[in-house]
């Protein structure tokens, strides 16, 4: 199990939840990503995508402007 | 000083070329050395795949020969690298030959991945290489009606290129008479219809008046060509009669084998090195950095000029000058004669405007000003 970071802040395209998926897929099942945004919308469409696709969001907070968002593969 | 550039695409050539002119001086004098190693003696414009795909353009106008694109002064070489070896300043080349340099750039790029979706690139048809885009024009040709999807994968080269298709392929069936019976499905992987939020709020009203569908949280899983089916990681499905797809990339292997995953360096996103102990010496360019922005020509362009500026700025005055502030211009083909444009950095979104026929025409002179923005001229 590893654990990434994925520095997505300032990214308007492809934009946070793009690069999780990205992020996903080259991923194992088990390991804990955690994106990095300053999109205020992050906070609740990745998520949104997560719990859809069957994956756990362990955490989200945001600190100084910037979104952190921990998630683990889970398939 | 040798300056070595690994690929000659658009970054790598637009590079050589700036650079090139910024060091006239200190190339003739001796005191600086650019060789560019490429896999390939040509040059493909590969915005123009969009428009083979629909027949608006032919092969052959998407090729110049790489050697006459180069300022003189460039050391030109076919002979693509197979191996990095950052710790002594060298790569290895297909010919088994070794290439010192003091500074090395990389810009080899990215490549489709049809095989990355089970059933995908037995069942579907793409346009990002020369072959692929005839073989869907080809499709198309034969198509008289029924459901068209298009499917997006990410990591994508052009963030456009979805809506772009979809555009173009509205307008080339109503050109042939059959939109009436072609169904026309989008399906984009995050929740609305492009990842730029301004440009989704552009194109989703589109959809409604020329009658597209589309689905949003939609990242392809698998194809069921046997009952043409496409199936999502969300748990959905779609039938399909003709399913177009854009691909997920990666980079190229020779960087996945030196120990990149998935083919993208980690690289700063201001300066453009590479990230690491071996990055003081060592640049990365284009579509190869594994930076959070668009996958598109535009993004190589600025950072090539970026990284010309510094270089020649380095060597002159022992700094450089200037970070590279995230900048991206894309062209929107928005059918087949309008069109709009999206611009935006790190911190300023874009805004893009409605589609325009002069904004079209623009990006139709563009297809051939592309050579003089490669010979590093606009």
């Amino acid at each position: 199990m590893e654990k990434k970071i994925i520095d997505a802040r300032n990214s308007f395209c492809p934009g946070p939840l793009m690069e999780l998926i990205a992020g996903m897929k080259a991923a194992a099942v088990g390991d804990e990503l955690e994106v990095l945004s300053t999109e205020k919308g992050s906070a609740s469409d990745i998520p949104e995508w997560i719990n859809k696709v069957g994956h756990e969001v362990i955490e989200t907070r945001e600190e100084g402007g910037v979104w952190h968002i921990f998630v683990r593969k889970l398939k | 000083m040798k300056i070595l550039i690994i690929g000659g695409g658009t970054g790598g050539t637009i590079l050589a070329n700036n650079l090139s002119r910024r060091l006239s001086g200190e190339l003739k004098a001796g005191k600086a050395r650019i060789v560019m190693l490429s896999a390939s003696d040509r040059h493909m414009y590969q915005p123009g795949l969009l428009y083979v795909a629909v027949g608006r353009m032919t092969p052959d106008e998407l090729y110049r020969d790489q050697a006459s694109l180069l300022e003189p002064g460039i050391e030109f070489h076919v002979d693509p690298v197979t191996e990095f070896h950052f710790d002594r300043n060298q790569v290895t080349a297909a010919s088994g030959k070794n290439y010192d340099y003091d500074i090395l750039v990389i810009a080899t790029g990215s490549r489709a991945l049809m095989s990355s979706i089970p059933g995908l690139a037995e069942n579907a048809e793409t346009f990002y290489t020369e072959e692929t885009a005839v073989k869907m024009f080809k499709a198309l040709r034969s198509f008289e009606g029924g459901r068209v999807v298009v499917t997006v994968g990410v990591p994508h080269k052009c963030p456009m290129a979805p809506l772009e298709i979809t555009f173009m392929l509205n307008d080339y069936f109503k050109d042939r008479g059959i939109r009436d019976k072609v169904q026309l499905h989008y399906t984009y992987p995050i929740g609305r219809a492009h990842s730029l939020e301004n440009v989704a709020k552009w194109a989703t009203p589109e959809f409604g008046r020329l009658g597209i569908t589309y689905e949003t949280l939609f990242n392809m899983k698998e194809v069921d060509g046997a009952n043409k089916i496409l199936r999502s990681e969300e748990g959905s499905e779609t039938k399909y009669d003709l399913l177009i797809a854009i691909p997920a990339h990666k980079g190229m292997e020779v960087v996945e084998k030196a120990g990149f995953p998935g083919g993208w360096i980690p690289t700063n996103r201001a300066s453009l090195h590479m990230e690491g102990e071996h990055g003081k010496n060592v640049l990365v360019l284009g579509d190869t950095t594994n930076l959070p922005i668009s996958k598109a020509g535009s993004t190589t362009h600025f950072q090539a000029e970026v990284i010309a500026e510094n270089l020649a700025a380095v060597i002159k005055m022992g700094v450089p000058v200037r970070d590279y502030d995230g900048k991206v211009f894309c062209f929107i083909q928005a059918g087949k004669e309008r069109a709009t444009y999206a611009s935006f950095n790190y911190t300023t979104p874009p805004d893009p405007q409605p589609p325009t026929r002069a904004v079209h025409w623009f990006k139709t002179a563009y297809n051939k000003l592309y050579w003089t923005s490669a010979r590093g001229l606009l």
